[in-house]
Order: C-alpha cells, then structure tokens, then sequence
C-alpha cells in the first residue's frame, strides 16, 4: 500500500481527497454511509458572519455532464457552527476547514479572528461564490481584490489560510499569484463556473437565480487546466477541485498541480465515491510502483 | 436518519397511461425500513443526479419497492427505457414520510395526477376509512384507482374534463365528505385547496412536496422550501430531510 498521505500548508491529510464546500454540509448526513476518516479532510459548508437565509427555489438543475446550483449561501452563521457542529466534527478524525463567505473584509476578518481561537486546522476563503450579490466574488474576480482581502485576513488569521479562487476570471495565474503575495498559505480551485439553463416552454430560467454555478464532470477539463496553470505559477501549495468523478480524474488532477484534491458534485452521483477513489488510488500507485501520492503532484510532462 | 444505498433490481416495468411507469424492484434492505411517504433517490444511468421518486408500496417480506414515475425530462426518460432485470443504485429510504393515521377515524387522501402514487401505501392500513379523492386530467390519465379500491379505500375520481368521475378538482369532492385529518399530494391549486379547507374543519393537513433536488440527505441545501415559523416569518427547509411530508400551516403555499 503506497502512502496516500499529503501536506498542505504545514497540515498533514490522511489522504488527499477533501470534502468540497456545499456538497456535503457538516458531515452527519454522510456519517450514515461511513466513517468520515474516509476522507483526508471537509471543507465545511459556506458559512457567513451571521445566519443567512440563502436563494429561493428552485436551486438545481441538471446539465449535461454537471449541475448548476445557487443555494446561496444558505447557513446558520459562524458562532452556530462554532458551537454546535465543530464540537462533534472534531471526533470524527478528519480534518476540519472552516470555509468563510462575506460581504465585507471586515465580515471576513471577524469570522477568521473567531475561527482563530477554535480547533479548525485550516480556514478556506470563499471569495468565488457566484450566486450571492455580496458573497466575496466581488473582491475574487480582480488581482487587486484578491491580494486586499487575502492581505487583510492573513493579517488576523492564526490559522492556515487558504484562498478559493474563481474560475470566472480571465487569467487564473494572476490570482492565484495575488494570494501568494498577499500571505495565502494555499489556493484552491476552481469554484463554479456561471452557467445558465431556461425552459424553453415557460421561458424561465431553471435556477429562481437566473444563474447557477456549473460544477460535475462538465467542468473537470477546465479545472485541469486551470490546476496546472496556477501551479506553475506559485510555490504554495494548489488543491486542485472541479469535476473530480473517478480515481482517474483524482490521479490527473494531481499531475496537473494539486497537492490535495476536493470532492464534491460525484457525492450526489455516488455518496460512496471517497472509498472508492482513494481505493483506486492505492491501486494505481502499486501497479506503478509509486510509494508516496505526492509523487504525483506537478508531474504532468507537459509538451 | 437510517437510509442506506442499495442496489436493486428492476423486476417488472409495466406503462400505466402514456409516460407513467410502474415499476416493481428488488431492495429488500430499503423495503424493511420504509414508511408510507417516504422516497428514494435513484441513480439514473449517465447523469449526475439522480432523481427522487416517491414510493408507491412497498413490501417487506417480499424484499420489493414500488416506484410509479412520470417521464418529466431527459432523466426520467432514461429510468422509463431501462429493461426489466436492470441493476439501479438505490438511497434510501429517504424523507419523513406521512404520520400513521389514527384507527377507527376517517381520514381524507387526495392526490393529483403523479401526486396520486405516494398516497397508496398510507391509504393500504385504513381500509374503508380511507376516503380517496382522485383527480386527473382527463379519463384515459386515471391510474391507481383499481389499488385504492383493492385497499378496500372509498374512492371518489374527479377529471378537468369530466371524461371521467367528477367534471372539475379533486378537492371538490372532498368537500362533502366528514373526516379527522387529510393527506395530500400534487399541483400546488390543489394543496391549497385541501389545506383551506382543512382550516375550516380545523383538522390537521399533511402536505408531500415536492423540488428539484440533489443529494435527497440534507447536506446539498438545494431543494429549499419556503416553510412558515410560529411568527408567520418564512425560512427555507428542505423537501428531503424536514419532509417530503409537511404540515399544511407550516407550509407557505
């Protein structure tokens, strides 16, 4: 058995592969299929400075591929999630990172200062979540909005801090390098990509938000390219997400760049996709005779 | 929460009416913990979601679900194609489900179109107490009235066109009939109704809902519903862990 186990930012994962934000909430629901020590890690669902209502219905819909989502944000506020799923996701021998969405720096900040002082082991910066007005992709989409609002957190955060880049952007490497400059620890991407679906009888949009967030295996390739773009241009540690399906896409996306990767649309597809990815991992490091997973990070021979 | 994946095995397929399915499959895990109203998730060969469908019946000594289904779009057309002796993924048994009804008291059922199936196996156990008002759009729509009556239910069909039964809603039936409490399921126009006049006869109204959905365990957030809290302020639940089944006053129709 190779050694699946991976370092991001001074905190060691059990194996690479990462709850996504939003697909799997706070864990319990999936505490039903197995233990959460499957995974190397939950970046927990989205969570704000106070409890937000999060978009009206409907909130899904199916695309070729992938889905378009705009949940919203829909949460119960930080101090919730301090107090009553923090204790008990601490138990379950994973590790934890709290994923923060805002409207204003000072909203980030607050929640980075509390989380500080909590046992989380990483806190990832939401500024990529497309289907709320003022929930960070205002300052995600800019290099001067990316490096101000890293540059501010980092000055309050005690944690490690990793920073959840858009794709929704012309040059992905220029982020990912605002963050590195701006303190980042890690960068993860890519959230969503826009998207759009409309009824062709009723002439509504699918989503009541008009648009969604496009995620699934429609958007693996991009994120692929993306990875390897933002890799190649920062010396920080890049978890690569986005489409990520089968322990073949697990196994690309780590030589496109990622030290770790995240999971989340193929847990609606197949709640038992973590087992089965990490078990086809290990597989495939034993037939080709790799011991450490990390071997695989940026190993890509690209032309 | 005591769901699980299965996989089950498609035995029978029959078409009810045009684009209605009746399917009969093998889980016997799922079938030993299902309650009347609840539902399962099914993997849908080549998506990413998989679809919810309610349960119809279910039997737990045979091992076996029942799943009557409306081709709605691409993905229901797939499950409809699929031959029998297919092999599906199954989550579930998911949702609340309906509350058993009380023994010996009338209880009102009434279902519209594809909202009639989740109805069946709650009106089974209540015999002729059982008062089950049907509504569809025209005759050649009406399925499932030969279960109802083989519960031993009391049946009343409505149509919109009046091909068959009653010419207008399924609530309208209901309304001269004496009962303790109602179950409901289908359009939204017909939720209402049942729920009104359930307010006039001050008995308790359980809704089944539904929404486009994902994950069917309440970690996705996608199929939000605008539920009323004792203030009367709205907050968004969701169909598949607060319910499918809802409380009429809790639900902001």
């Amino acid at each position: 058995m190779a050694d699946l186990s991976v370092k991001v930012a001074g905190v060691s994962f059990h194996n690479p592969l990462i709850a996504a934000s939003g697909t799997f909430g706070f864990g319990r629901e999936y505490r039903e299929f197995y233990p959460l020590s499957v995974l190397g890690g939950i970046s927990c669902k989205g969570i704000t400075l106070q409890e937000r209502p999060g978009n009206p219905p409907p909130r899904i819909a199916e695309t070729p591929s992938g889905m378009l989502n705009a949940v919203g944000l829909q949460n119960p506020g930080v101090d919730h999630f301090i107090e009553k799923d923090l204790p008990w996701l601490q138990q379950q021998g994973t590790r934890i990172i709290a994923n923060i969405a805002g409207n204003t720096v000072e909203d980030y900040c607050a929640m980075a200062e509390k989380l500080s002082d909590t046992p989380v082991d990483m806190i990832e910066l939401n500024i990529s979540c497309p289907n709320v007005k003022q929930g960070g992709v205002q300052f995600g989409t800019t290099c001067e909005g990316v490096g101000g609002i890293t540059g501010a957190v980092r000055r309050v955060c005690r944690k490690p801090l990793m920073v959840k880049l858009s794709p929704n952007v012309t040059d992905i490497g220029e982020m990912a390098a605002a963050a590195e400059a701006a303190g980042a620890d890690a960068v993860s991407l890519i959230n969503t990509l826009t998207g759009m679906r409309i009824d062709i009888r009723t002439r509504r949009p699918i989503i009541h938000n008009n648009t969604g967030g496009l995620s699934g295996p429609a958007v693996f390739p991009v994120a692929v390219r993306m990875v390897w773009q933002a890799a190649s241009r920062v010396k920080i540690p890049v978890v690569g997400l986005g489409g990520i399906a089968t322990w073949q896409d697990a196994v690309e996306m780590m030589l496109a760049g990622a030290s770790a990767l995240q999971i989340g649309t193929v847990l609606f597809t197949d709640p038992m996709a973590p087992v089965k990815i990490t078990e086809g991992m290990n597989r495939f490091l034993d037939e080709q005779g790799i011991h450490s997973v990390t071997e695989l990070t940026g190993a890509v021979r690209a032309w | 929460m005591s769901y699980q994946l299965e996989n089950g095995t498609l035995l029978r397929a029959a078409e009810l009416t045009p684009g209605v399915f009746d399917w009969t499959l093998s889980a016997p895990q799922i079938a030993a913990k299902a309650r009347p109203g609840q539902f399962v998730n099914v993997q849908v060969p080549g998506k990413t979601l998989r679809r919810p469908i309610s349960l119809c019946g279910f039997d737990a000594s045979a091992g076996t679900l029942r799943l009557v289904f409306q081709i709605r779009g691409e993905g229901t057309a797939i499950l409809a194609s699929l031959p029998e002796g297919t092999t599906l993924s199954l989550l579930g048994p998911l949702g609340n489900g309906f509350p058993p009804p009380e023994a010996g008291k009338n209880v009102l059922f009434v279902g519209g179109g594809i909202g009639v199936p989740p109805l069946l196996q709650a009106a089974k156990g209540a015999g002729e107490n059982a008062l089950v008002c049907l509504g569809f759009r025209t005759a050649s729509a009406v399925i499932l009235k030969q279960d109802f009556e083989a519960n031993g239910n009391r049946v009343y069909l409505a149509t919109d066109d009046g091909t068959a039964g009653h010419h207008g809603f399924a609530a309208d039936c209901a309304r001269a009939l004496s009962f303790a409490a109602a179950y409901a399921c289908g359009p939204a126009p017909m939720l209402r109704a049942v729920k009104e006049l359930c307010r006039e006869r001050n008995v308790p109204c359980w809704l089944s809902l539904e929404e486009r959905m994902a994950c069917g365990i309440g970690a996705c957030l996608g199929c939000a519903t605008p539920l009323l809290r004792e203030d009367g302020s709205v907050y968004y639940g969701h169909v598949c862990k607060d319910g499918p089944v809802f409380d009429a006053e809790k639900v902001n129709l």
